[in-house]
């Protein structure tokens, strides 16, 4: 195992790089609770500053020596460090015990990231098999509409999750036929959908729930309470009561790595996203792996939806998605379409999220532009300055069979 | 048809499959050149009857109403009727005293037909000036769903002039908010253009990330707090009101209320550009090459780069315009609920454009379409007794939808003319 592992291991000016990426983060660490709260004496400008210095210099080293992108990481997370660092030595000690308590936003993270990495995995096997999906925003939202309804009528949370499931890859298979079969645009395609999704929803929910919205009595997916995980520190808050749909989301990213890159399955769908002729002349369907995996992208992203409606909110409203369906997309693309990546970037994305609710602490228009942050992330992963992400060869385009 | 794949993603320097004509399906892509000569607008036509199709089964499952009755209350409801009631009237020209003949009643602008197609109509020109946004870029081979974003660059941008420089003359002060409005659209477009034109980043994920940035910036501005909220309420989150002198002339209309801004004029005038520098000019012919074939253009020696870039800002100022005269002509003011509201009239944009078949024509009935079903399903305009007006306003959505969704696939409507043609052969 460590053998196969060391050649992903960094050495070399790569290490000095990391070394010093994790530097500057240090220099902003130390000055937050709980360090910073311990020792008073560390609450100087002086501290971020010399380990933020540090952290120039093995940067510097490191594009010296030919790392150049990493490096350049390293020197940006060294002066942010200084500056964020000088920041918190000069807020009051009560407002960051407010905003920085490490469980809570951890915990907080993780359930933002959630229907992120639901959405997100199923645009990774939708656009892997060649087929753009930008109509994720739509099944996010049927799911969530779909899933309250059934949980309420059928009075289990169960059965909500299943019905989400349904109208999911009921979208998707509207979405995969006008773009597999018919050749239409699939932007164009995915956009309709995302449309009809949101006219549909807010339709039948104005119809059904009226004015007064969702009842409050909705069986709701249960917590997994791991009680020998009580009295750990600092893991029990954190992991102790997650929602079961947290735990799938885990699952699902793991079962989506394994999918993709070590079965045979995995290897159709992405042979069939490359290079679909090639694909079609060792014998694999095309349009039939494409269909299986946009409406596989259909359900996972319907249950990211259920959770928003039945695991975190507990209610559903009009267009109550606003746009999460899109920041999945770009957690796919600055993810480089691979399921770890991604769900690291969905992570960062929940952990932005988890940040924004306590800032109001702070100032409340300066917690409400932070909101626009993951959006400025994006656009610059996207724009390539932080490492090029390269899409399947055969997305986006209509394959004709021969 | 290339218009519409011009979508599809694209990185520079890979070899393009062929697209358009070619081995891409060739019967049908022949079967819609003749559709294209016959003046295209079977495709949308069918669209969009098919798509209320579609709606009126949706109202008479669900509530068992008459889906034609409650077409005809939206259709009063946008005031269409207006145009029912022809007679030999008179309409004054502009800039004269001169009148001539008009077939319908302009001087009753009390009316309800009259008050409700002067709604319909302010509708119209933010439709037709994002749907030309949209359409710009689409004949340049982009999808710029950005139209939300540049949209509220230019209405913050036009709310902020506006509401600032008192002492100004009327006319300057105008002109100033509604160039710079669209000056800033055209930045925001800019921005997806320029990262298309140096690195490929796809234009699709950059401007749904610019719209977001817009969202959050404009809700920052105008929140509790925020740098342009209004100087009187600090519990209101909203921006200062536009002051009086460059407000736009309503020449339709009860000034008082809310009548037919000027900004019309500024809409059929955006048509005609439209129309001109994509037909008639050089940087309209680069554009289009582009948009058909950018490896064929490039080839040609017309920069791909550089006319990604000058369509998104083209497409840009479109919609920072439309921003800009809804500002001016009827909002006055923009509170943190219209950011995020407000703005989608742009996602309506885009049915627009696509229904248009990105014609400047074919926009200017599409906006009419959508403008007058947005009205008329609105809780004002539509009769409660008849249909309810949420129900309604999400079935516009619906039909926004029905309608891309096919117009995007006309492929199937010409499949399916096209299995009619040979079953008449078969049995003729």
């Amino acid at each position: 195992m460590i053998d196969r592992l060391r050649p992903h291991v960094p050495r070399g000016p790569r290490a000095v790089a990391w070394l010093g990426i994790l530097t500057g983060l240090l220099a902003f660490w130390v000055e937050l609770p709980p360090v910073a709260t311990r020792w008073e004496g560390i609450r100087t400008p002086v501290v971020p500053l010399l380990i933020g210095l540090v952290a120039v210099v093995l940067g510097a080293y490191a594009v010296r020596r030919g790392v150049v992108r990493l490096g350049w990481g390293a020197m940006v997370a060294g002066v942010a460090g200084i500056g964020l660092g000088y920041l918190a030595t000069r807020s009051g000690v009560g407002h960051l015990d407010q905003v920085v308590v490490w469980s809570a936003l951890i915990a907080a993270m993780l359930r933002y990231a959630t229907p992120l990495t639901f959405a997100a995995m199923g645009g990774i096997f939708s656009e892997r098999s060649g087929v753009t999906n930008i109509a994720l925003e739509g099944m996010l939202l049927s799911g969530a509409f779909f899933g309250i309804l059934a949980a309420d009528k059928l009075e289990s949370w169960a059965l909500g999750l299943l019905a989400a499931a349904l109208s999911g890859a009921l979208f998707a298979l509207v979405h995969a036929f006008f773009a597999i079969h018919l050749r239409a645009d699939q932007i164009v395609g995915g956009f309709a959908i995302n449309f009809l999704a949101l006219g549909i929803t807010g339709y039948l929910f104005l119809d059904i729930y009226g004015g007064q919205g969702t009842p409050t009595d909705i069986p709701e997916i249960p917590d997994v309470h791991l009680s020998f995980l009580k009295d750990w520190y600092f893991i029990g808050p954190i992991l102790g009561q997650l929602n079961l749909m947290i735990w799938l989301a885990i699952a699902t990213v793991v079962l989506s790595w394994f999918v993709l890159f070590k079965t045979p399955i995995g290897l159709r769908i992405r042979a069939v996203g490359e290079h679909p002729r090639a694909a079609e002349t060792v014998g694999i369907s095309v349009y039939a792996t494409r269909y299986a995996a946009v409406v596989l992208s259909g359900v996972l992203a319907a249950l990211g939806g259920a959770y928003l409606s039945i695991g975190f909110v507990n209610s559903f409203n009009q267009n109550m998605t606003a746009g999460r369906g899109f920041i999945a997309l770009a957690v796919v693309i600055c993810g480089n379409w691979r399921p770890f990546t991604a769900a690291a970037i969905a992570l960062l994305f929940g952990f932005s999220s988890a940040l924004a609710q306590r800032l109001p602490a702070y100032s409340e228009s300066a917690a409400v532009l932070f909101q626009a942050l993951p959006y400025v992330l994006t656009l610059i992963v996207v724009a390539g300055v932080i490492g090029r992400s390269i899409p399947p060869a055969a997305v986006g385009r209509p394959y004709k069979k021969q | 048809m290339s218009d519409l794949e011009g979508g599809a993603p694209e990185e520079p320097g890979k070899a393009e499959q062929p697209r358009g004509g070619g081995d891409y399906a060739p019967s049908v892509a022949g079967k819609l050149a003749v559709w294209h000569r016959a003046g295209g607008v079977a495709v949308p036509l069918l669209t969009t009857i098919l798509a209320f199709f579609i709606g009126g089964l949706v109202v008479l499952v669900t509530t068992g109403k008459n889906p034609l009755t409650t077409y005809k209350a939206i259709f009063e409801g946008s005031g269409l009727n207006w145009f029912l009631e022809v007679g030999s009237y008179d309409i004054r020209l502009p800039f004269s005293e001169t009148r001539v003949p008009f077939p319908w009643n302009t001087n009753d602008f009390e009316s309800l037909a009259a008050v409700n197609l002067q709604q319909t109509l302010i509708i119209w020109i933010p439709l037709v000036l994002t749907g030309l946004a949209v359409a710009f870029a689409f004949r340049c081979g982009m999808f710029n769903i950005g139209g939300q974003g540049q949209y509220l660059a230019g209405a913050i941008m036009a709310v902020w002039i506006g509401s600032s420089l008192p002492g100004l003359p009327g006319i300057v002060h105008i002109l100033f908010a509604v160039i710079a409005g669209s000056l800033v659209g055209a930045l925001w477009a800019g921005i997806a253009g320029l990262l298309k034109a140096a690195v490929g980043a796809h234009e699709v994920i950059t401007t749904i990330m610019l719209n977001w940035i817009a969202v959050w910036v404009g809700v920052f501005l105008f929140g509790l707090g925020g740098p342009l909220q209004n100087d009187t309420q600090p519990s209101v989150p909203v921006s200062n009101d536009v002051l009086e002198e460059p407000k736009l002339t309503i020449f339709w209309g009860d000034p008082v209320l809310q009548g037919l801004h000027v900004g019309f004029f500024v809409a059929l005038a955006a048509l005609v550009v439209y129309w001109i520098t994509l037909n008639r000019t050089t940087l309209g012919y680069e554009v289009r090459a582009v948009g058909f074939n950018p490896e064929a253009a490039r080839y040609g020696g017309i920069s791909v780069a550089r006319n990604y870039f000058l369509a998104m800002a083209i497409s840009g100022t479109f919609a920072g315009l439309a921003g800009a005269l809804d500002i001016l002509g009827w909002q006055f003011r923009i509170n943190t609920n219209d950011v995020t509201i407000t703005s989608l009239v742009a996602f309506t944009g885009i049915a627009v454009a696509l229904l248009g078949r990105n014609t400047a024509i074919g926009i200017g009935l599409a906006g009419l379409l959508f403008a007058a079903l947005t009205v008329g399903t609105s809780t004002r305009n539509l009769d409660p007794e008849i249909f309810r007006p949420e129900l309604a306003s999400n079935l516009t959505v619906m039909i926004q939808g029905l309608v891309v969704l096919f117009v995007g696939a006309d492929v199937l409507v010409l499949y399916v003319l096209h299995k009619l043609r040979l079953r008449k052969r078969v049995s003729a």
